[in-house]
This record gives structure tokens, sequence and C-alpha cells, in this order.
């Protein structure tokens, strides 16, 4: 849990679909359209109770499909409403088209996304493949270990989504944090309302006053630089999304960057993990810290933009590092977190990098257990002491492979 | 080279692609033209079915002195030839008439 300084709110027990859901009352968005998916079908089903029984003035659409819902979404946004939806998996994957070009017509939108594994096979289970997929669709991704979290991270994303003119994600593990009930503090509804302040558009469609064409043609002459406009506003959205922690941490009493450290300050061997596993590994690594095993996390909450110096930074004096994935790539190569953080290593610390490991797990909810977690940390120990070598290719957890 | 010579860059343009409306105006499709439409005046009984059928906006139209709207012109800068006011004109009528274009 990140640093809570000072508490306003009333505390609550709730699942992280239903602090979603609430956090959706309070932002109190102009238009949701939505299309209902386990383990994200309750955020819309509670949200859309909220509208029919009057407590939130939100224009709900209940469209067909996905794809409809992320339409929808983004016509409202065009329209100047500041426009939310939720999803998970494979209604977040029929979204696929839609979320590009959510992105690339530079539309805050904000989504609530659990994380689910998929098909095929099916399964309904927590994994990260669905929002890894679409990690370079120019979306901010913004991850949470728990129900507390989801709630805080939606609240800013609004905020950020709107400043950054990019559209944003906030997501949970599927089951583990979407169905889990848990103790968080949500705040006043006039506090969130103050936080949020009312969306004002630079321009809206619905301002005929200023008519205007979105979405026309644009060929080899200004393509690239309307997709250099989008990375570059993905690389500016950093100091933003700080500012925004900064401002809520002022409100609301709680920290956030863009990932949280544990026990890094003197830590040899470390893992750096997102979601739900981060909370198994705080527990691994304090048993460890007990027998003067220096271990460390580094959660990342925020995945796009990708804080690469930061980390690298933060990783350059440790011996020894293992990235944990619960998404495989297919790509007979490393995995989506992995490249990302290893990366940032090569570039900023050069061959001074500390040794890297990449472990993909939990797929399709498959079970991450304490004692997986401390078989990492004991492989890195030997890496960091010298007596083991660090694997050159991707490592599986719990998995039946022979 | 001046903003108004040359193409905008990445940190000039507004974002997303967005477009003040009404720009086709600055667009000339004119030069396409294989065929043009020759308007003749005289015959004209200002029925706008040309106007109504003109897939470019390009048949021009101005009130008179009785405040009657009424066929003007073509405007060659954005016809593109396509022939279809000379089809669509009325045939007892028969306003217009395509020409080859002159190179």
């Amino acid at each position: 849990m990140v640093k809570t300084m000072f508490s306003k709110g009333k505390i609550v027990a709730k699942t992280g679909n239903e602090i979603m859901a609430e956090a959706m009352r309070q932002i109190a968005p102009d238009v949701v359209a939505a299309y209902p998916i386990t383990p994200a079908t309750e955020i819309v089903q509670i949200f859309s109770q909220f509208v029919a029984d009057g407590k939130v003035p939100t224009e709900f659409v209940a469209v067909e499909s996905e794809h409809s819902a992320m339409s929808a979404t983004i016509s409202a946004s065009v329209a100047g409403a500041r426009a939310m939806t939720g999803t998970s998996s494979q209604g977040f994957a029929l979204m696929w088209e839609m979320l590009y070009i959510a992105a690339g017509l530079r539309l805050p939108i904000v989504m609530a996304e659990v994380n689910r594994a998929l098909s095929a096979p099916i399964n309904i289970h927590g994994d990260q493949s669905d929002t890894m997929g679409a990690r370079d669709a120019g979306w901010i991704q913004i991850y949470s270990e728990n129900s507390q979290e989801a709630y805080d991270n939606m609240i800013q994303a609004v905020r950020i989504a709107e400043a950054a003119k990019l559209p944003a994600m906030v997501t949970t593990d599927g089951f583990i944090i979407s169905h889990c009930m848990e103790v968080a503090e949500v705040y006043p509804d006039a506090d969130v309302k103050e936080f949020v302040g009312e969306y004002k558009p630079e321009r809206a469609l619905l301002d005929y006053k200023r008519p205007f064409t979105l979405g026309a043609i644009d060929l080899q002459d200004y393509y690239f630089e309307h997709r250099y406009q989008l990375a570059q506003a993905m690389r500016d959205s950093k100091k933003i999304i700080l500012d925004v922690a900064d401002e809520f941490k002022k409100k609301f009493g709680r920290e956030y960057g863009f990932y949280e450290k544990y026990e890094m300050d003197d830590a040899e061997i470390a893992i750096v993990a997102i979601g739900s596993a981060a909370g198994t590994t705080k527990s691994v690594i304090d048993n460890l810290r007990t027998k003067g095993i220096k271990a460390g996390l580094i959660k990342i909450r925020v995945y796009r933009p990708f804080p690469a110096e930061e980390i690298a930074k933060d990783l350059a004096n440790v011996k020894a590092v293992a990235i944990l994935d619960r998404a495989d790539s297919c790509s007979a190569s490393f995995a989506p977190v992995y490249l990302d953080v290893v990366s940032a290593l090569y570039a900023n610390c050069g061959d001074k990098a500390p040794k890297a490991e990449n472990y993909i797990y939990g797929l399709g909810g498959r079970e991450i257990a304490l004692n997986h977690i401390e078989e990492v940390f004991m492989k890195l120990d030997a890496i960091a002491k010298g007596t083991k070598k660090a694997s050159t290719q991707v490592e599986y957890i719990n998995v039946r492979i022979k | 080279m001046k903003k108004e010579d040359r193409k905008l860059t990445a940190a000039e343009l507004p974002a997303g692609g967005l477009l003040e409306a009404g720009t086709a105006e600055n667009f000339k499709t004119g030069p396409w033209r294989s065929q043009r439409p020759v308007w003749n005046k005289d015959k004209c009984i200002s029925c706008l079915t040309c106007w109504i059928y003109c897939p470019d906006a390009a048949i021009k139209i101005a009130p008179d002195e009785k405040k009657t709207t009424v066929v003007i012109g073509i405007d060659y800068d954005h016809c593109k030839g396509c022939g279809i006011c000379a089809r669509e004109c009325p045939p007892k009528i028969a306003a217009i008439t395509m020409e080859e274009e002159k190179k």
C-alpha cells in the first residue's frame, strides 16, 4: 500500500469493481457508454444503477458491443463531453481499432479496465495480456495493486487525461482485485468533485459557432507530425502525472508516483512487478529481511508513459533484478515489462546495469504464491553472490512444462 | 520561409489532426477536369436541379433583383468535370453541355 499521511474520508469495505463504480459516480462524467463483460460487468452494472436511481446525472448509453462502446465514448468526447467506459479482456480486444482512434484524436477518455486473460482457450481470470497488448496504443496506463489504488487512480486519471489530452486506462487484476472485498477509504463527494473540476474542452463539435473537422485523411505530408505529437504528449504527460499526484497528496493524504519503491534504499536484489502480485512480493520481502537478505520491490503504477530513466536510476545499485510479467509476448524473446526495464537499464547504466531475469507468471489467473516469489529471490541472491548465472531466456513460474 | 507558405511542424499543428472548417475551399480540384461543363445563361431557367445534384457545390447561385435564387455560373476552381449537371439539366432546356477541356 502507498503511504497514507492523513485520512478524512469514510472507511468502507468494497470490491475493486464496487469502488471503481463509486469513483465514477463521484466523478460524474457527462457520458458513459459501456457493454458488460466478466470480470468488469459490475462496474457498469453498479454505475447504471446509480444512473437509474438518479444518483448521478450521467447519460448512460447501453450499447451492443465494446466496439460501439468505445465509438460512442469517442463521439461523446469529440462533442465536448467528459466521457468514460469500462471493460475487460475480449471486450477490450473488440475495442482495438477504436483505442488507437481515441488516442490519435487526443481525446481524454478514462476507462476502468479489469485485467483478464485473452481467449483461446477461454478463461475469465486475471492476467495482464489484454492491456499489455495495447501498451503502444497511445493510452496512459495506470495499474492498481488493490481497491484503494484503483479508486485513487480513477480520480487522478480524469485530471491527467484532460491535461495531457490523452486517453487513460486504470486497471485492476481480474477477480483478485475486482471481486475481492477490501477495506478502503472513500472521500466525500464534494472533495472529489472539486478535485476533478469541470471539464472545459478547448474545442467541441457541439460548439457550432466554431466548426471543425476531426479525423480527416492525413497522408505522407502530415501523418508523421501528428504521430510525433502523440508520442511527445506521452513524454510530456510524465510531469502532469507527478503534478496531479502532488495535488492529490495534499488534498487526500495519499502519496503516488510512477512506481512504488518497497525496501529499495539498501536493496541488493529486487523484483519489478505490476498489480496485485506486488502485495505477495512485499510479504516475502518482509520475511527475507528478517533473515538479513536485502530484497526490495519496484511496483510499477504508471506503465505508459514508461518512467525509464527513473527506474534505471533506482535499479542501478542492485546486483540482480527479476522482472515479473503477467503476460507473455509469444515473441520467442522476452515479455513486455522486462523489455522496457532492460532497455531503460541498458540506455542509462550501460555495462554497469544489474543482471536481469524475466519471469512470466499467473496466466489465466494461475496462483502466484509466497514460495514462488521466494524462489525467485533465492535465485537472485545466488546471482548477486556469483554462485549462479542469470538466465538469458524467459523463465516461467508455476507452469507444468515437462 | 513564411508559415503560410510551408507545411506546419508538429509543434505548430493543432493536436489530433484538428482542421478548421471550410479548408476544401482552398483546395483547387478544377485542374482534375478532362471535360468542362459550359453553362448557357440564356437557356437556363434556374430550376436548380444541377445545383442539387452537383457533388462538389460547384454550381454558383445568388439572389437576383427579385430576390429569387438563380444560377450564376460554374466554379471552375472546384468543378471536377463529372458531367452530372449536364446529364440532369432537363432535356428540353439543355442549358449545360460538356466540352473537351482545353489544354
